[in-house]
């Protein structure tokens, strides 16, 4: 069924017709066009989604960068008592918090999202409902955790929320659980976006461009969801065990319980390292794909960097414990973990490198863009190489939770991050708003903004030498941190002064000004190939890729896709339609119809909103409520928008190129989205895992007698009963493909009932013996895996009914069955999890010899 | 260039004493650190100097496009092979510091326990358990071992100028071993953050000769030599401050708060925070939240006058004078 498109085979396009043009622009226009007015909310395109995503990140970061003065403010002199120690300790809990979690990772799913389908020459991203869904669970998400502190409940319990002091409500209060579920539902988003931004680069790219010809930057947004898939969910599962301490008093961080605290330092890390890497990498692609720009040549070692940000991402999964040097591990785990630290290095210094060489072998442009990145550079090899000193065991013992850290850490996260995306703002404006910035703004901004963060953080180091450790509100002129504490508050100030230009310089209104010429900065990437004035569609028609910076290598395929020469350069059914195409040699494989504006994602995103708020006040009646109200919009957003039957089964896409309209299994875009999502719930699923050995290996008596086991006989019985509902999902796909549709639908619904006696089984087996979650870790460890599997198998239940409603409705079909397939998809899934829950709750007990 | 400017004002500025520096030679386990810093701060300086001229170099001048061969060397040298050989021989020098660093035996050991937020600590004396808190005493050149605990949250024992630190965490023990080399008064603290005062959790860690350590400790094991119609010894029990407190030798035997058996002795209070004067002492229980916000400890306004003075000047002289 793939088409392979041979340049040389390809019929000539028709001859160009000026009216067939205008009447194709104006079907396209008429299918992309922005919702008029107030509807804009509905917009769900990329670049709007994109634009608000930027926007709304960078209020985060204003918002956590105001206190970050104000924490300036108190420590400029000694025994300050000007904002006191109760307001700041929320400060620096919510700065950290929304520092990380509201700016640096969604500033790079928005970055993406922006700009990722214009570098694919595609229209737009494979789900663009599921980006305003994530976008305004970030929105909703964002304003709650940060507006408590105008309530004054904002978490108090530092950004790495570290359990006893955050389980224990004798020294927590509601900031907690605002932190707990407010950032729960932000990490929804994070992973909705990461799914999108995989599918996108894997199965979005224009036909021809295989994946050694995809752009950088492409590659390290790749790599980056990659590790938010695997990252975040460790965090989800962590914050579920530390929630359920807190609101039902669950044994999980409780040591006179057969808790650990430690397991929540293990949990948070595995997250919180990677997290390093997530912010990081994403910027370091802005820069190599800027650089390459500038230097007007190719980057030198394309693959080197791409096998590089692999490692990079490899290594960074393996090096969590460095956080926790300190916490009394033995020996052999400190030589590790250092080492491991270490070895980040390497690959980290091939990527500079090639960036070196690539401006070696070039006459590089000076710009303000070019600006930020040379900063960028000085500042984080300056962080690179004061973390190699602290990834030494023996130093980090003294450095670390001192202003040492402080130091390195914002050389790291600035250096690595924030100054490449001040390079890419300046960068990408243009392309934005098709407007020039001001030069002289530009580098007013560099300077103040360089300058004022070495005044800042340089002295740091030596605070943190004299021995100031984080944290502290105040200290005493006799602890001599008095003057280098000044000298960072100036600095502090001078960047904010350096950044406020910069933001005046992007928000100035410059509707009046003159637009820039095309492609201004004479890039080779595909984004920069749109018309001006900009067009909603992004780009007329889909071009076949060949190369690697295409405006450099095929110059005449810009003038092809403005003449429609191309593929998909109409709209005659006035449908968003995107070329869904291979993983591997981005063959064309079908034409995938995308949703338009909709209230639903909105109204899907406020209800699940209300459900994390809800809950954080305990009012669990309107929790189930709006609980209900986020299926009924979910369902009905799905019902209308995903999978539905095509007019006609396939459709000339131009050139030669007919292509099917509907696509099922590994071929649709839907497939691997539930693909991805369940490797990330599995990921989540395997922290519990880990859970469960870390105590078994922690407490010598974690296992009870045999007679506290859950009962055998029901586990066995409920373990059987989950198989035969995963079988009767199985059989059901078997049979609609055979035309059964009735018989398929029977299973579908039979396989419910089933579903729900095995967990009521498994429910009894806990129960029958007496397991009290709030007496002991066991005890919780087992609930919460029983409430894992019940979780999942509530919404397997309500995807069994839509998909046998879908059925009957004619929609799935012996010939179009993507949601059956995308079902069982998830049901193998779900198998999964009971097997390994069932070995642990079962088998391993036998197994270490209990009966 | 900017950049080192800066830092030697700070050396300047900083000057390499204070009571927290890292770099005071004041321990042994400190001393290896600092060796260890200088060399990376040096090496640090050169590596950043050489990446970043590189980088000058490059965006001013252009070499021969064609020399993509050789840049692949400078960036498999530049990037791959020197980081491998740097940070292999850090990592094992490190390790090596490491190994010496930690040890399961010392001349002596001492019990600390974090509480929120002050130090509960224990000798282990010839005629058993010593309790004091918020100051520890060592002996000059003797290993200590520390074996550290918490029982509420975590906190982290750290006294900079005598080497690293380590968690204190409930549910397990950590030990940590400190040989100080340096006569003084040295400054601790807690590195963790636990939550409300973390900033006001510190002690002092006295460093003096193992002779006068001996009689020190001696002293301190010794109950306190109160009269027993001390006026003060009456307001504190009248006021129910032994239901916290213990002063061996009276009836006051609480186990919540900081032993004040020989609180006179120790030269600051709030757990390492105000010196020990009459003003601070009468401050600190009429007024314990203004001093120390969220302290456990509730505050005595209504005590004044006479019945404070004595209480004051009773706790004062709970001191090691015979």
């Amino acid at each position: 069924m793939t088409q392979e498109i041979d340049l040389s085979q390809l019929p000539a396009p028709e001859p160009y017709d000026e009216a067939r043009d205008t009447a194709q622009r104006a079907r396209l226009a008429r299918a992309w066009q922005e919702p008029p007015g107030w509807k804009i909310i509905t917009a769900v395109n990329n670049s709007n989604i994109g634009k608000w995503y930027l926007l709304t990140s960078f209020g985060f970061f204003v918002f956590a960068g105001i206190l970050a003065l104000m924490m300036r403010m108190q420590l400029a002199v000694p025994n300050n008592d000007l904002f006191g120690q109760e307001l700041y300790n929320q400060m620096f809990s919510l700065h950290g918090t929304a520092m990380m979690f509201l700016f640096a990772v969604p500033i790079f799913e928005a970055v993406a999202i922006l700009i990722l389908p214009e570098i694919l020459g595609a229209r737009d991203l494979p789900f663009p409902r599921l980006s305003a869904f994530g976008y305004w669970c970030f929105l909703i998400g964002g304003v709650f955790v940060c507006g408590s502190i105008f309530f004054g409940v904002a978490p108090e319990g530092g950004w790495f929320m570290y359990a006893p002091l955050s389980s224990n409500k004798e020294y927590s209060g509601l900031g907690a659980d605002i932190w707990l579920l407010g950032l729960s539902f932000i990490e929804v988003s994070s992973i909705a976006a990461a799914v999108e931004l995989i599918v996108g680069v894997l199965k979005c790219r224009p036909p021809g461009m295989r994946l050694n010809l995809m752009p950088l930057y492409c590659w390290y947004v790749l790599v980056v969801a990659g590790m938010i898939l695997f990252a975040f969910p460790p965090l989800i599962a962590g914050d579920l065990l530390l929630e359920m301490e807190r609101a039902f008093g669950w044994a999980f961080f409780d040591v006179d319980r057969g808790g650990d605290p430690i397991l929540w330092q293990h949990l948070f890390w595995i997250f919180g390292h990677p997290e390093v890497y997530i912010v990081f990498l994403p910027s370091i692609a802005l820069i190599a794909t800027m650089l390459p720009t500038f230097a007007g040549r190719p980057m030198v070692g394309h693959s080197w960097i791409v096998l590089s940000a692999i490692g990079v991402a490899f290594l960074s999964f393996g090096l969590w414990v460095h956080h926790m040097f300190t916490t009394g591990l033995p020996e052999i785990s400190l030589g590790f973990f250092s080492a491991a630290s270490e070895a980040v290095a390497v690959p980290t210094g091939i990527q500079i490198f090639c960036f070196i060489a690539t401006m070696l072998l070039s006459k590089v442009r000076a710009s303000v863009p070019m600006l930020f990145a040379g900063g960028a550079l000085a500042i984080f090899v300056f962080g690179g190489l004061t973390g190699v000193m602290v990834a030494l065991v023996p130093f980090d013992w003294q450095a670390h939770d001192s202003y040492f850290v402080v130091a390195h850490l914002h050389y790291t996260l600035l250096g690595g991050m924030l100054f490449p995306l001040m390079a890419g703002v300046c960068y990408w404006y243009p392309f934005v708003t098709q407007r020039a910035l001001s030069d002289r703004a530009g580098k007013w901004a560099f300077w103040l903004m360089f300058g004022g963060f070495n005044l800042a953080f340089l002295p740091m180091h030596w605070t943190g030498i004299m021995g100031m450790p984080r944290r502290v509100w105040t200290y005493d002129l006799s602890d001599g941190w008095a003057v280098l504490n000044m000298v960072s508050t100036v600095g502090a100030f001078i960047f904010a002064a350096g950044f406020a230009v910069l933001a005046i310089n992007v928000l100035w209104p410059r509707g009046k000004a003159p637009l820039v010429k095309r492609n201004l900065w004479n890039a080779g990437t595909m984004e920069w190939s749109g018309e001006i004035p900009g067009k909603p569609w992004g780009v007329r028609s889909i071009p076949y890729i060949h190369t690697r910076y295409p405006l450099w290598e095929q110059p005449e395929v810009v003038g092809q896709m403005d003449r429609g020469e191309w593929f998909l350069p109409d709209a005659e059914e006035g449908r968003r339609e995107l070329i869904v195409t291979d993983i591997l040699d981005a063959r064309p494989l079908y034409i995938h119809r995308v949703g338009g504006p909709t209230f639903l994602t909105l109204g899907a995103a406020g209800c699940l909103g209300a459900v994390f708020i809800l809950a954080t006040y305990h009012l669990w009646a309107l929790t189930l409520a709006f609980g209900a109200g986020f299926i009924a919009f979910t369902l009905r957003w799905l019902w209308t928008g995903t999978s539905e039957v095509p007019d006609a089964p396939r459709k000339y896409a131009g050139r030669g190129l007919t292509l099917p309209t509907y696509a099922q299994g590994n071929r649709s875009p839907g497939w691997w989205a539930v693909f991805i999502t369940m490797t990330g719930d599995m990921t989540a699923f395997m922290g519990l895992v880990f859970s469960y050995f870390f105590y078994w290996t922690a407490l010598p008596d974690f296992l009870p007698a045999a007679s506290q086991l859950p009962a055998f006989g029901w586990l066995l019985a409920g373990f059987a009963a989950l198989m035969a509902s995963w079988l009767m999902t199985v059989g059901a796909r078997r049979l609609l493909g055979t035309g059964a549709a009735r018989a398929a639908m029977a299973l579908l619904v039979g396989a419910v009932p089933v579903g729900a006696a095995g967990l009521a089984a498994w429910i009894w087996s806990a129960h029958s013996v007496g397991l009290d979650p709030t007496a002991h870790s066991y005890d919780a460890m087992v609930w919460i895996l029983i409430l894992w599997m019940g979780l999942h198998l509530l919404l397997n239940s309500v995807m069994h009914l839509y998909v046998a409603a879908r059925i009957r409705a004619g929609i799935c079909n012996r010939d179009y069955r993507a949601d059956l397939m995308n079902l069982t998809l998830f049901s193998h899934f779900l198998a999964l999890t009971g097997i390994v829950i069932f070995a642990l709750l079962a088998l391993f007990p036998l197994l270490m010899g209990a009966a | 260039m900017r950049k080192f400017t800066f830092l030697t004002a700070a050396l300047l500025l900083g000057g390499c004493s204070g009571r927290h520096n890292w770099l005071s030679s004041a321990g042994a386990e400190a001393d290896r650190v600092e060796g260890l810093f200088w060399v990376l701060l040096i090496g640090a300086a050169v590596i950043w100097s050489s990446v970043i001229g590189a980088a000058v170099y490059a965006q001013r001048r252009q070499v021969d496009p064609g020399l993509e061969r050789q840049a692949r060397w400078f960036i498999i040298w530049g990037g791959a092979v020197i980081p491998t050989i740097i940070v292999c021989s850090l990592l094992v020098w490190g390790l090596v510091i490491l190994r010496d660093i930690t040890t399961d035996e010392g001349d002596l050991t001492v019990r600390v326990d974090g509480e929120r937020w002050w130090w509960r600590v224990t000798y282990d004396g010839p005629d058993g358990d010593v309790v004091t808190a918020n100051e520890i005493r060592l002996p000059l050149d003797r290993t200590a071992l520390f074996r550290l605990t918490a029982d509420d949250v975590i906190h982290s024992f750290w006294v900079p100028a005598l080497g690293g630190k380590m968690d204190m965490t409930p549910g397990r023990e950590t030990t940590l071993a400190l040989t100080p080399q340096k006569l003084g008064s040295w400054g601790g603290l807690c590195a963790e953050y636990c939550g409300g005062a973390h900033a006001l959790m510190r002690f002092d860690a006295v460093v003096m000769e193992p002779a006068d350590f001996d009689a020190w400790l001696a002293a301190e094991a010794a109950p306190a030599q109160v009269a027993g119609d001390d006026p003060g010894l009456a307001v504190f029990l009248e006021e129910g401050c032994g239901a916290c407190h213990t002063i061996r030798g009276t009836q006051a035997a609480g186990p919540v708060g900081p032993d004040l058996t020989h609180v006179g002795a120790r030269a600051r209070l709030g757990a390492g925070i105000y010196d020990m004067t009459p003003e601070n002492m009468a401050r600190w229980i009429t007024d314990t939240h203004a001093m120390k916000p969220e302290a456990d400890m509730p505050p005595y306004p209504d005590l004044s006058g006479a019945r404070l003075d004595a209480l004051v000047s009773f706790l004062l002289n709970l001191d090691h004078a015979e």
